[in-house]
């Protein structure tokens, strides 16, 4: 195995997650309890032409258990990737989704695999949730034959068919289209499944994802736009890249556009949206509420857009330190109050689930 | 002989367009019928769409017949789930063909003139899988480490001038294309190649870009037999064979060197024309034997020179017949 050539050797230990991984396997869940418990989101959701999802979530022990795992894991895997990058064993470009973790371990928790989730090159954690392993991923990110797309797709390009994972796209936007097309078969095929597309704050600007959100809401697509809103499109914050940061009204602002000169666009091609919904990115429970809902709404009614406020601790990239274009206290602000893991391990810690101790076990 | 040559290279300049071929009707033989470039496409796609179930096409103004009715009559036969009209968006109709495609159907999608694919260029990338022509489609299989592929689109899109159509209307952005691996790009010269080319292109197991020459829709005449049949990709043709020089040309223009062709013979140049039906990846082994046998090569295509495919053949020939050739590679335009 090349991971283990590599990993051996090394006196960085580089690879302590995963060995925390294989300790974590050996919990069982089973001692934990299925039983349906309810937990309230902390934040209400903002909607938009859409009523509002409940508040009260159904979970359970074992699934806010493995939600806390899940999310570790993410956060424990892209933290060895940035240590690898540094050792210069990962090379070429690399993004990292730690802070992001809840949106792809909420949406997961709310589908099935045979919904296809389709994303850009911030991926790692999307493959891991849709049932990819940690071998196949550092495996890939050092170009090794065992990685999920045999080493020649690299971080960006992270594809698992199996667990409907359609990839892993480089160019900012490029992937939403392409999520029409899936939804279009899953439509034609009348398997009653959904596809998410995701994209970035950034990504919010680019012209084909109006396309895309036309095309869609014209056929009536079940396809679930998801904007996973970080705040910032590499270095440049979201108000200094957008008029309108709302990314759930997009497409609705159109009388906004006649303040500024541009009434000669085409306004009906502007107001045909769309269902939207604000979710908090930071709150796994609130993704899934969320995810469950547009999943229902699409299959019913057509297109949604999801927009997660979420936050992401590293730079753009590896080449990004992350510092120069928001302040560190912004940073630690978010930890501290917003931390996506640290959520849940209140909830597990309050519900009595877990003991502390357990929880830095796990860690 | 090198003034033979250059007198060959003034007849295929000045040449305009042919009008003289005329509209014949109705087929002699049972199973072949006479049919224009037109109505040839159209009975490939009733053909695609008739023999796999998940086939679709789809495109601006197609369900109506498209704006040059190569698509007639297909919504009615196969219903407006498979034969739909996209919104004027080039960009997403590939976007959302690789996307299609990826789920392991045929999308048969139509740009409504080669000069509007450019806002598709970035999807065509992703065509070797799904992404937008160049960086969508073009790579998607390799990047995927074949997990998935694009491979069942095939983007058709009628190219070159018509002698009115202006900038937006008569260009030939084949080469582009060419320069993009994981995309093939064909480009057929009469009604017959055109279907037997058109159905390999759609049962392809890669993203393919079709480009049609528009000035053939109605012009171009032949016999086409009406059952389904193929023709191989990337096996170019010796439509004419020759002793002093070898031509190569695609598409429409091969019209105008036929006439070259035969213009030269009456002053004694005997040449040898070859069809290359498929430019990327071209048949290098059959232009070679030809430039070896005449020691001369002259290509002549309808985009600008300069950057030209024409550029790729001088050179892999410069390369490959060094030792054999006579006289300089010329390449020419149409204006």
């Amino acid at each position: 195995m090349a991971l283990s050539r590599v990993a051996s050797p090394s006196p960085l230990n580089l690879l302590n997650p995963l060995s925390s991984y294989l300790s974590l396997r050996r919990r069982s869940l089973s001692s934990l309890s299925t039983e349906p418990l309810t937990v309230d989101t902390s934040l209400p959701f903002t909607t938009h032409r859409c009523d509002e999802p409940s508040r009260a979530v159904e979970t359970s022990a074992a699934e806010l258990f493995s939600f806390f795992r899940n999310m570790t894991l993410m956060r424990r895997m892209e933290i060895a990737a940035d240590s690898l990058y540094k050792a210069k064993l990962i090379r070429g470009f690399c993004h990292l989704y730690d802070g992001q973790e809840a949106v792809a371990v909420g949406m997961e928790a709310a589908i099935t695999r045979k919904d296809c989730i389709i994303t850009a090159y911030r991926d790692h954690c999307t493959f891991l949730s849709r049932g990819g392993t940690l071998i196949e991923v550092f495996a890939e990110l050092m170009g090794r034959r065992d990685g999920c797309s045999k080493g020649k797709g690299g971080s960006m390009h992270f594809y698992r068919k199996e667990g409907g994972f359609y990839g892993g796209h480089g160019i900012v936007g490029a992937q939403v289209p392409l999520g029409c097309g899936l939804a279009f078969a899953q439509k034609y095929s009348k398997d009653e499944t959904v596809t998410f597309s995701l994209y970035g704050d950034g990504a919010a600007n680019q012209g084909q994802l109006f396309e895309a959100l036309n095309i869609s809401a014209l056929w009536d697509l079940p396809s679930i736009f998801v904007c996973e809103n970080n705040h910032y499109g590499m270095g440049t914050a979201e108000w200094r890249a957008a008029k309108s940061p709302a990314y759930y009204k997009r497409g609705d602002y159109a009388p906004g556009l006649k303040d500024y000169g541009i009434a000669a666009l085409p306004l009906s091609s502007l107001l045909l949206w769309q269902f939207l919904l604000l979710v908090d990115g930071m709150d796994v429970l609130a993704v899934k509420q969320a995810c469950k809902f547009a999943k229902e709404f699409a299959l019913k009614n057509g297109p949604i857009i999801l927009e997660m406020d979420t936050y992401r601790y590293h730079g753009h990239s590896m080449s990004d330190p992350g510092s120069t274009y928001r302040t560190r206290d912004e940073i630690s602000g978010v930890r501290q109050e917003r931390d996506p893991i640290e959520r849940v391990r209140k909830l597990l810690l309050v519900h009595e689930i877990s003991t502390e101790k357990e929880l830095k076990v796990i860690e | 002989m090198s003034t033979k040559f250059g007198r060959l290279v003034s007849l295929v300049y000045k040449r305009r367009f042919s009008t003289s071929t005329s509209i014949q009707k109705g087929g002699s033989e049972q199973g072949v019928k006479s049919l224009n470039l037109c109505s040839a496409i159209n009975q490939a796609l009733h053909i695609a769409l008739d023999s796999d179930p998940r086939s679709y096409v789809f495109g601006e103004d197609v369900s109506f017949g498209g704006v040059f009715r190569c698509t007639t009559g297909l919504a009615d036969q196969f219903g407006k789930n498979r034969v739909f009209n996209t919104p004027l968006c080039e960009q997403g109709i590939v976007g959302f063909g690789i996307g299609l495609a990826a789920m392991g159907n045929r999308a048969i999608a139509e740009i409504q003139f080669a000069d509007y694919i450019f806002p598709a260029f970035d999807q065509a990338s992703y065509l070797p899988w799904l992404g937008l022509i160049v960086n969508e489609a073009a790579k998607f299989r390799y990047r995927s480490g074949n997990q998935f592929n694009c491979g069942g689109l095939t983007i058709r899109t009628p190219y070159g001038a018509v002698g009115h159509g202006g900038h937006y209307h008569s260009q030939s952005p084949e080469a582009f294309f060419c320069h993009v691996p994981g995309i093939k790009v064909v480009i057929p010269r009469s009604p017959r190649q055109a279907k037997g080319l058109l159905l390999s292109c759609i049962r392809d197991p890669n993203p393919i870009v079709f480009f049609e020459p528009k000035w053939l829709y109605r012009l171009a005449v032949e016999e086409v037999p009406e059952d389904d049949y193929m023709l191989p990709l990337s096996e170019a043709e010796v439509i004419r064979e020759g002793s002093d020089v070898t031509l190569v040309g695609w598409g429409a223009q091969l019209s105008i060197m036929e006439q070259a062709c035969t213009d030269a013979e009456k002053e004694g140049i005997s040449c040898e024309l070859i069809d290359l039906k498929t430019l990327i990846p071209w048949d290098k082994e059959k232009v070679e034997a030809s430039v070896n046998k005449t020691g001369r090569l002259l290509v002549s295509h309808e985009a600008p020179i300069t950057g030209g495919f024409g550029a790729e053949i001088s050179a892999s020939i410069v390369e490959r017949c060094f030792s054999r050739i006579l006289d300089a590679i010329k390449s020419t335009v149409k204006y």
